[in-house]
């Protein structure tokens, strides 16, 4: 199998967001970067396993400048067999997945892998651009694929439960929670991966249509009303009168 | 130049996200000065009720390829309709059927997009401008879409629906709807509870909770509210409660008007998920617990006391209501 794993670079979970004194960007001095979780825990590992099972490779893509590098070696200590990184800024999703749909669109991939979403800007939109502009189905928030032969069993995360699909491949599949366990890159691996090869590839010309033109920081908090446990009828009082919620 | 709102229904049912994304429609074609239809796609049943939150026509699909779920399909549904009806901005919900299918939309269209929006937009010029949590929850962004056509998905519990007028008329619009290539093959749903992304008020347990047996409490606790139950990541990586319950940054990300959150500690990766609720109430017996400094109400104390007092307490004031 052949398989395509996109992953992308986020600020760490605990990164603390701050914004230039305008608030037209964010203020990224001192931020510590990783690889996005679902990318590298889940969408990564699972097609690593299928490869391991059924023979084939794994190629790794980023779209993002050459400071990527260490989260792509990164996926390559896990396992993956080779990379990619097209040299560009990631402005958008539609930037993002216009880069790797001009990548894969010759390269006849069984499976291309994304994560749920990005935690940085929250999109879960790459996935299903991708898989529009390679006129591919898409199977979104998937928490467990399983493959016999050119067929996939797929469980889809839905509001309320859950939804099982088939579908042959080639697709593009986001993946979520639940798809497989997460793995620490091993010594051997570390050392594996600075001889595996990260072709660097040029952009194609996209124009963005849509831009952010301001951050901003959310309201700060009151600061907590304490009740004493002994009096919980005021609380159930300040939610009825003051907050209006129940 | 009308927006359209692709109404989503379960089962043939409309649920709170749409009438959430007609709410959030009308208050957009009211902004350009143009109209705001609804599309609906596959059976529903009463298409005329979508009137009431602002469409002033609902347009309708029926085909055998909508039988089922399939993002390609109802994308190209989707587009097509907006095509055919002459929509510039198509508005949808930012739920797992969005998720699946916005993206699609947005290249068919030539569309810029936006999801999972938590404003009503405003116009720059041709721009339109749209405001979203980032970061999880930690910023805002305001992204300007400078296409002429817009998509734009609306986070669940970001507006509420209004009520503004009567019945639409519904007329059925045909369209070409290519074979779905991904096969529903059985849905299963959690019966009688009110989904998560869905809930007004949301209970959620931590690992202060000791073990799945005590989670008795926090059960009749959401049900004397009307509300959902959810938990930490720790509870539902220890099989003490199922998978879809975990909310933060790896699990879903929800927004409520209440969250009660008891005997979690606030770790940064569980704020991810619920900081956006508009109001936020912890039970927690250390006072350290950096979950009230994110809280509106907090109670310092043993939830395992505090619990069954609240839940006393709110069965007094619901038969005062009555
Ligand atoms: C990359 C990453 C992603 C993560 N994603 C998530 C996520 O999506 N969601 C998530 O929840 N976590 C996530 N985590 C884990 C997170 O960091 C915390 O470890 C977790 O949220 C802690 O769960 P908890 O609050 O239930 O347990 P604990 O941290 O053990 O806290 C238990 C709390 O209960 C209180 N308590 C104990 N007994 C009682 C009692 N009798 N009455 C009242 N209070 C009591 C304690 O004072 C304590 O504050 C993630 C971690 C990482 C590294
Ligand atoms: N710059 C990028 N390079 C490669 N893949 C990306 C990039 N950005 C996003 N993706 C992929 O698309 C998924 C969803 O991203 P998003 O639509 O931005 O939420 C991510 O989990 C990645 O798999």
């Amino acid at each position: 199998m052949k398989l395509l794993v996109c992953i992308s670079k986020t600020p760490d979970t605990e990164a603390k967001i701050q914004l230039t004194p305008d608030g037209k960007q964010l203020d990224t001095s001192g931020m510590k970067y990783i690889m996005n979780p679902y990318d590298e825990w889940y969408a990564l590992v699972r097609a690593l396993e299928l490869v391991e099972a059924q023979g084939g490779s794994v190629t790794v893509i980023n779209v993002g400048p050459s400071s990527n590098d260490q989260i792509i070696r990164k996926a390559l200590a896990i396992g993956a067999h080779e990379a990619v990184r097209i040299d560009a800024e990631p402005t958008s999703a539609w930037f993002v997945a216009h880069q790797i749909a001009a990548f894969a669109k010759n390269e006849n991939y069984d499976l291309i892998f994304c994560g749920k979403e990005t935690i940085d800007y929250n999109g879960s939109e790459v996935p299903a651009m991708l898989a529009e502009l390679l006129d591919l189905p898409f199977v979104a928030w998937a928490s467990k694929l399983d493959m016999e032969g050119n067929t996939a069993t797929l469980h889809r995360d839905i509001e309320g439960g859950v939804e099982i699909v088939k579908v042959a491949t080639p697709f593009v599949v986001s993946a979520a929670k639940g798809m497989a366990e997460q793995r620490i890159p091993n010594m051997r691996g570390i050392m594996m991966a600075k001889r595996k090869p990260l072709k660097v590839v040029e952009p194609v010309a996209v124009d963005d249509p849509v831009s952010v033109v301001q951050y901003a920081l959310p309201p700060k908090k009151k600061g907590v009303k304490l009740i004493e446990p002994e009096h919980i009828d005021e609380l159930v009082r300040l939610l009825h009168e003051e907050a209006k919620v129940i | 130049m009308s927006v359209l709102v692709f109404a989503e229904a379960t089962q043939g049912q409309f649920k709170k996200a749409a009438f959430e994304a007609l709410t959030y429609g009308r208050q957009t074609a009211e902004l350009l000065g143009t109209a705001c239809h609804a599309l609906v796609l596959g059976p529903a049943d009463n298409l005329a009720q979508l009137g009431r939150y602002g469409a002033q026509k609902v347009w309708h699909v029926t085909h055998d390829h909508l039988a089922s779920f399939d993002s390609q399909s109802w994308a190209a549904a989707i587009a097509q309709a907006a095509e055919k009806t002459g929509a510039s901005v198509v508005i949808m919900s930012h739920t797992s059927t969005g998720k699946s299918i916005a993206g699609r939309v947005a290249i068919r269209l030539g569309a810029g997009s936006v999801s999972g929006a938590s404003q009503v937009p405003s116009l720059e010029g041709n721009e339109l401008h749209v405001v979203k949590p980032v970061f999880s929850g930690k910023a805002y962004a305001t992204f300007a879409i400078k296409t002429e056509k817009k998509v734009i998905s609306v986070m669940g519990n970001a507006v509420r629906p209004e009520e503004v007028g009567g019945e639409a008329p519904v007329e059925q619009l045909s369209i070409e709807v290519p074979a779905p290539r991904v096969q529903v093959v059985e849905v299963q749903r959690v019966e009688g509870q009110v989904p998560l992304p869905e809930a007004e008020i949301v209970v959620s347990g931590g690992r202060g909770l000791k073990g799945p047996e005590n989670w008795g409490m926090i059960e009749e606790l959401a049900k004397v509210l009307g509300a959902a139950t959810a938990c930490s990541r720790p509870v539902a990586d220890a099989g003490w409660r199922p998978h879809h319950e975990h909310v933060g940054q790896t699990g879903i990300a929800i927004r409520p008007n209440l969250y009660i959150a008891i005997g979690i500690s606030g770790a940064i990766q569980h704020l991810a998920g619920v900081n956006n609720s508009k109001v936020i109430v912890v039970i927690n017996k250390d006072p350290e617990a950096p979950f009230f400094k994110a809280a509106d109400y907090g109670v310092v104390g043993d939830a395992f006391e505090v619990v069954p007092r609240l839940i006393e307490a709110i069965k007094r004031f619901k038969a005062q209501q009555n």
